[in-house]
């Protein structure tokens, strides 16, 4: 067994991506796209405005305020281009076997796989990821048709920004997001998929039920567990002739929305893959050291069933779904703040599960008020997404299922756009939203990047306002995503929510799972140089 | 170990499915159902015969429920709450939203007959609270051993084929399917499985039905000529299924022709249950499936709320009416109004149980039905019976049992002497044992059990080994192909069936491993120790002259030419073996034969010759294994005169 870190990924959006190599098969662990470096890039402009062309006049003047703050004239004014894995494009594709994808955002990346020559390999999502990564990736192609429209159909095959002169003008802190903190992840950078690829790449994929047996060359049995981070998402059991594995994603014990963390499932498997890596963001002291690997010490068996009923019951407390609706609660006051003193509020948040719950708060909490607010959903893909989520029961927690056995729409939104409290419109240009359009408002609508999408427009329109409102996901870097848009009088709401297993959880859910040996990528974990791999490369035989 | 059946209900018969497996300890109920043409203690299933005591909680591992149909559900909420099962019940997600809706329906429809009270609608919400709903495919860990998994099975939505499988014994319970998709549902879908046994419905066990296009069109035709001429057609079916299919069927001809018609859902059938299908379109066939974003397929156009006082209301209208089959309520007191006009129609879907008013139209136009004895109705109207069924036709059933191939079948659900036929078919035509037991009876068949069991390497070396056997066959080869003159050809044919010998060694608290014999000797500590037979016996001579004299001794160069005498009568008698002729030996295999010289010969058992004849004695040795051998030779040389 061999087990490499490719990328440890960043929150929620870029979950990380592994390869491992296990009974003879090469197996990858999700496919994602680094979406947060769309930073770079300008936004698509109001108008044509005079933009500065890199000629050498300006390169002069842009060398010269290099060490000066960061402005919007910095962006790079070109058709943006994706970030991919790093070091994935170094791998040929025709030697990978199987590819497991555990949540839509791990498949973004997937149509430049499947696009390759002699691409054979077997991918299995879950129907609900699949459904909803598909969705997902057929609005990043139409709202990148918007910018593509404006810049026009030119030779891409030389980008001014990626040539050394045009990287050497970059400011250090873009350079830093081009390439990478050791300037290997040039090579990473790739022009968008195409709707036909995303088609192509769709054919080729195998949808899969949770806990749904997939026997694979008739060796590995491969199972996907409920994870509870959104619908859909997934841990997997690979169950090879010698080693029966079980992979960990981001999970959430105890969901809103999603069904939840089956940790459960996860039991009987000797060797567990650790690759929630959201409590990394945030918490700082962890060991240094490059691999952590601590078989753990296993109780006595005596007690073991009374301790698991304990430990699950301690896992499942739903202490963090409350901390997280209370979370909702807040947001939906503060939007509320802003429409009664007449401001918008926008929300650019593409978290499923998140907007789905906060439609339900927010209109709840407006009804209950006498102002008449409407809620708008601008996405190319919104009103199939909504009409999706409601014929899933099987994918949703329980108290959702409950919906449906009582015979009630299993999320409310059905009823307010029936209600016409919502509204869903396929883009900001649209004839049905210039009629129906009414100030204050709260919109929901792609992309959190905010470089892409009808935020993009919307953002502009209202950075002056004082009384409107921009909740926001925080990121990395909210400084940079919000540079375009500055000077701003808008207020900013930055909310951070739960992606993963909470660090006090892990160890009660490892002692759980009695695994017998542990695998995980901690800090300071980088594979460096595909040439090198196999000194970080985990082989266990 | 075994798999023991019994038969609580649908055995022979249709209605009231409940099939009790214990399959190597584990013990799971099959559909939980009521039978719709009986009112007394006959229409549960004789739950007294799965426990004694009435301790159902622990005779049971769990209950598993197929689909929503009463006669595969009716009784669950009888035995949940009345009789007092709480262990776990397992059906799909509609299943468990659409169960509710049915049997509130049904519960509503036996108020209104006056019948007793069999559960309350808080037993049937009860009920439903232990319920586990599972998915399509989902494997469920019912506990440490016992495996449960839905397939679906296309008769009705959220309808499932459930396979169980503890520790190697697997079976799979069919409960109602369909082979070929319909207006709204798909078709049956399994995958291919190692199973011991199969039960299967088989309501339709002799029937081949062709293409639905033309059923269905019979149908509408039907329906369009009785409302053309002013006529009301009342078709009574069950809340959930057939109603939505016909719908559907209905809605596309009425737009398509342009009629304006009305459609009625009598109260039961419900605009409600149209709800839980919107959500469910996951569960319908791929073609409905794809059109949920736009236009979801369950919103009836033409469809209304149908009102009591409707029922005489001048001019013609469509009326889908609960219950189905005419067991009772709404159905039969619209039945009753309209059945002496023959203007009128009367379409009945699908299967009708036994003793029903349904039945009773199906198998003949009777004139007068005989509802009690005060109650008498004139049947005049038109009956059309639609032949399209949810369920397989007996091409389907066979299409079935030959893709799971299993060990062994059992059929329900269907009617006796039909049951026969087919079961001979799956006999004769796929070499499958079969059985149909009748209600209450119990069927035990064999259940498999695997050791896994580790192999030494010595052992695997010793497989790898060939095994070559020469033999010459003198007799005419019939295997050649081309040989139609048939010749006698002698020649050596070398055969390497490669059978190896191990042991398996079973130690306590060990993995079983199969090891090579030497080894075994080895691990016991243990030397060899060989069975030898020998046997001295004379064999009668020839008088000759070359044997010059008699009680002299043999010289080396008599013994050759008598051995070698004796290896031409043994190749000559001996049909198997490899005769080697060793000069003052023989051996076959491991059996050996000199001449004996020795007159004090410790195997000899009678020491003198016999008179009258030449005799010499010959001294044979053999190892156990070759013992047939042995005797044939020793036979052959005593009857044969060298």
């Amino acid at each position: 067994m061999k087990f490499t870190c490719l990328s440890k990924g960043g929150g929620f959006h870029f979950p990380p991506c592994h390869m491992l190599s296990v009974s003879g098969f090469r197996i990858l662990l999700d496919c994602p796209l680094d979406l947060s470096s769309l930073a770079i890039f300008s936004p698509v402009p109001i108008a044509l405005e005079a933009h500065e062309s890199l000629d050498t006049d300006s390169v002069v003047r842009k060398k010269q305020k290099i060490e000066k703050t960061l402005d919007a004239n910095d962006l790079v004014f070109a058709e943006p281009w994706y970030k991919t894995v790093k070091s994935l494009h170094l791998w040929d594709a025709s030697f990978i076997d199987v590819i497991l994808i555990s949540s839509p955002m791990g498949m973004l990346g997937l149509p430049f796989l499947t696009r390759t020559k002699d691409f054979s390999a077997k991918i299995y999502v879950t129907e609900a990821a699949a459904r909803i990564g598909q969705l997902m990736m057929e609005d990043l192609v139409s709202m990148h048709m918007e910018l593509r429209q404006f810049y026009g159909p030119e030779d891409s095959a030389f980008l001014q920004w990626m040539r050394w002169e045009g990287l050497e003008v970059l400011p250090s802190e873009l350079k830093k997001i081009i390439l990478g903190t050791d300037c290997e992840e040039l090579g990473a950078w790739m022009p968008l998929y195409s709707a036909v690829d995303v088609k192509d790449c769709m054919r080729k994929v195998q949808t899969l039920k949770y806990a749904e047996e997939a026997c694979y060359n008739g060796t590995l049995v491969i199972k996907a567990f409920s994870s509870g981070l959104e619908i859909g998402t997934c841990n997997w059991t690979i169950n090879g002739p010698k080693r029966n594995i079980a992979y960990i994603s981001s999970s959430i014990f105890v969901s809103t929305h999603a069904m939840d963390f089956n940790f459960l499932g996860l039991q009987g498997n000797d060797l567990i893959i650790f690759s929630d890596f959201s409590t990394l963001d945030t918490t700082e002291n962890m060991e240094n050291d490059n691999t952590y690997c601590d078989p753990v010490t296993s109780s006595n068996a005596s007690d073991d069933l009374y301790n698991l009923e304990e430990i699950a019951a301690s896992l499942l407390k739903d202490d963090e779904s409350m901390e997280e609706m209370e979370k909702l609660a807040f947001i939906c006051t503060c939007a509320f703040d802003s429409v009664r003193a007449g401001g918008s509020v926008l929300v650019p948040i593409d978290r499923l599960g998140i907007v789905l719950c906060l439609l339900e708060q927010m209109s709840l909490l407006l009804e209950s008020s006498s102002l008449k607010v409407p809620i708008y959903i601008i996405s190319s893909v919104a009103e199939e997404l909504l009409a999706f989520t409601n014929i899933i029961p099987e994918w949703l927690c329980k108290q959702r299922q409950e919906k449906l056995f009582s015979g009630e729409p299993l999320f409310a939104h059905v009823k307010l756009i029936k209600e016409r409290k919502i509204h869903v419109f396929p883009a900001v240009h649209s004839v049905q939203l210039l009629t129906n359009w009414q100030e204050p408002c709260v919109v929901f609508c792609p992309h959190w990047s905010l470089r892409l999408g009808p935020v993009v427009h919307l953002l502009r329109y209202w950075c002056s306002d004082p009384n409107s409102l921009l909740i926001l996901e925080s990121g990395d870097d909210a400084n940079l995503a919000l540079l375009p848009f500055k000077p701003m009088a808008m207020k900013v709401l930055q909310c951070s929510f739960l992606s993963g297993i909470s660090l006090q959880k892990v160890q009660p859910l490892l002692k759980a799972l009695q695994p017998k040996l542990l695998l995980t990528v901690s800090e300071g974990f980088e594979v460096q140089d595909p040439n090198f791999r196999s000194k970080h490369d985990y082989s266990l035989l | 170990m075994a798999i023991d059946c019994l038969v609580l209900g649908a055995g022979q018969e249709v209605g009231k499915s409940c099939m009790v497996v214990s399959i190597n300890g584990k013990r799971i109920m099959f559909d939980c159902g009521m039978h719709m043409g009986y009112t007394d203690s006959r229409r549960y299933p004789d739950f007294s015969l799965i426990s004694k005591t009435g301790d159902f909680d622990n005779a049971l591992t769990c209950v598993i429920v197929t689909h929503f149909h009463l006669d595969h559900i009716g009784a669950l909420p009888y035995f949940t709450e009345v009789c007092g099962y709480k262990g776990p019940i397992y059906m799909t997600y509609p299943t468990k939203a659409l169960a509710p809706l049915m049997l509130e329906d049904y519960r509503k429809n036996m108020d209104r007959r006056g019948e007793d009270e069999q559960f309350t609608s808080d037993h049937i919400a009860e009920c439903m609270k232990k319920v586990i709903p599972v998915n399509l495919k989902q494997t469920v860990q019912v506990d440490k051993d016992l495996q449960i998994r839905a397939y679906y099975a296309g008769h009705v939505i959220g309808a499932a084929m459930f396979y169980a499988k503890v520790g190697d014994a697997a079976m799979v319970y069919t409960g109602d399917y369909n082979m070929t998709p319909d207006r709204h549902l798909g078709a049956a879908q399994i995958d291919r499985l190692q199973l011991d046994l199969l039960i299967t419905e088989s309501t339709y066990a002799t029937t081949i039905r062709d293409s639905r296009y033309g059923r269905e069109r019979e149908f509408l035709k039907a329906v369009h000529n009785c409302v053309a001429a002013g006529g009301k057609v009342l078709i009574p079916t069950f809340a959930l299924g057939r109603a939505q299919e016909l719908c559907i069927l209905l809605e596309d001809y009425w737009e398509r022709m342009n009629l304006k018609v009305p459609i009625y859902f009598s109260a039961g059938l419900t605009i409600q249950a149209n709800m839980y299908y919107k959500m469910l379109i996951n569960w319908t066939s791929q073609k409905i499936k794809e059109t949920y974003a736009t236009h979801n397929a369950f919103d009836f156009k033409n469809v209304r709320n149908f009102d009591r006082s409707l029922i005489n209301a001048p001019g013609p209208c469509v009326l889908f009416a609960t219950p189905g089959m005419i067991v009772g309520g709404f159905s039969l007191e619209v039945f009753m109004q309209w059945a002496p006009s023959e203007n009128n129609l009367v379409t009945l879907p699908g299967y009708c149980v036994a003793g029903t008013i349904g039945h009773k139209l199906m198998s003949g136009k009777p004139a007068k039905i005989d509802l009690d004895k005060d109650t008498q109705i004139n049947v005049r109207c038109q009956i059309h019976q639609l032949s399209f069924s949810p369920h397989t036709d007996a091409k389907g059933i066979m299409d079935l049992v030959k893709f799971l191939s299993p060990k062994h079948a059992i059929l329900v659900h269907g009617e006796k002497p039909k049951m026969a036929t087919l079961k001979e078919r799956i006999q004769s035509e796929l070499g499958i044992q079969c059985y149909c037991p009748a209600n209450n009876e119990t069927v035990t068949i064999p259940s498999t059990h695997y050791v896994k069991a580790d192999a030494s390497g010595t052992f695997i070396r010793s497989c790898l080994n060939p095994n070559f056997k020469f033999s010459t066959c003198s007799s005419t080869d019939k295997s050649y192909l081309d040989s139609n003159k048939s010749k006698a050809v002698s020649r050596l044919s070398v055969s390497d069936d490669r059978a190896t010998e191990g042991i398996l060694v079973v130690e306590k608290g060990k993995k079983a491993k199969v090891i090579h014999q030497d080894e075994f000797l080895h691990r016991l500590g243990e030397k060899k120790h060989e069975i030898q037979f020998a046997y001295c016996f004379p064999m009668h001579m020839a008088r000759t002259e070359d044997l010059s004299s008699t009680s002299h001794m043999l010289c080396s160069f008599d013994k050759c030419t008598l051995i070698s005498r004796l290896s031409m009568i043994l190749s000559d008698e001996l049909s198997e073996g490899n005769i080697l002729d060793l000069g003052e030996e023989l051996q076959v295999e491991s059996f050996r034969v000199s001449v004996c010289s020795s007159d004090n010969c410790p195997h000899r058992l009678s020491s003198s010759l016999q008179n009258g004849s030449e005799s010499v004695f010959f001294c044979c040795h053999w190892s156990v294994a070759d013992e047939k051998l042995a005797w044939k030779i020793i036979s052959i040389m005593k009857n044969s005169t060298l």
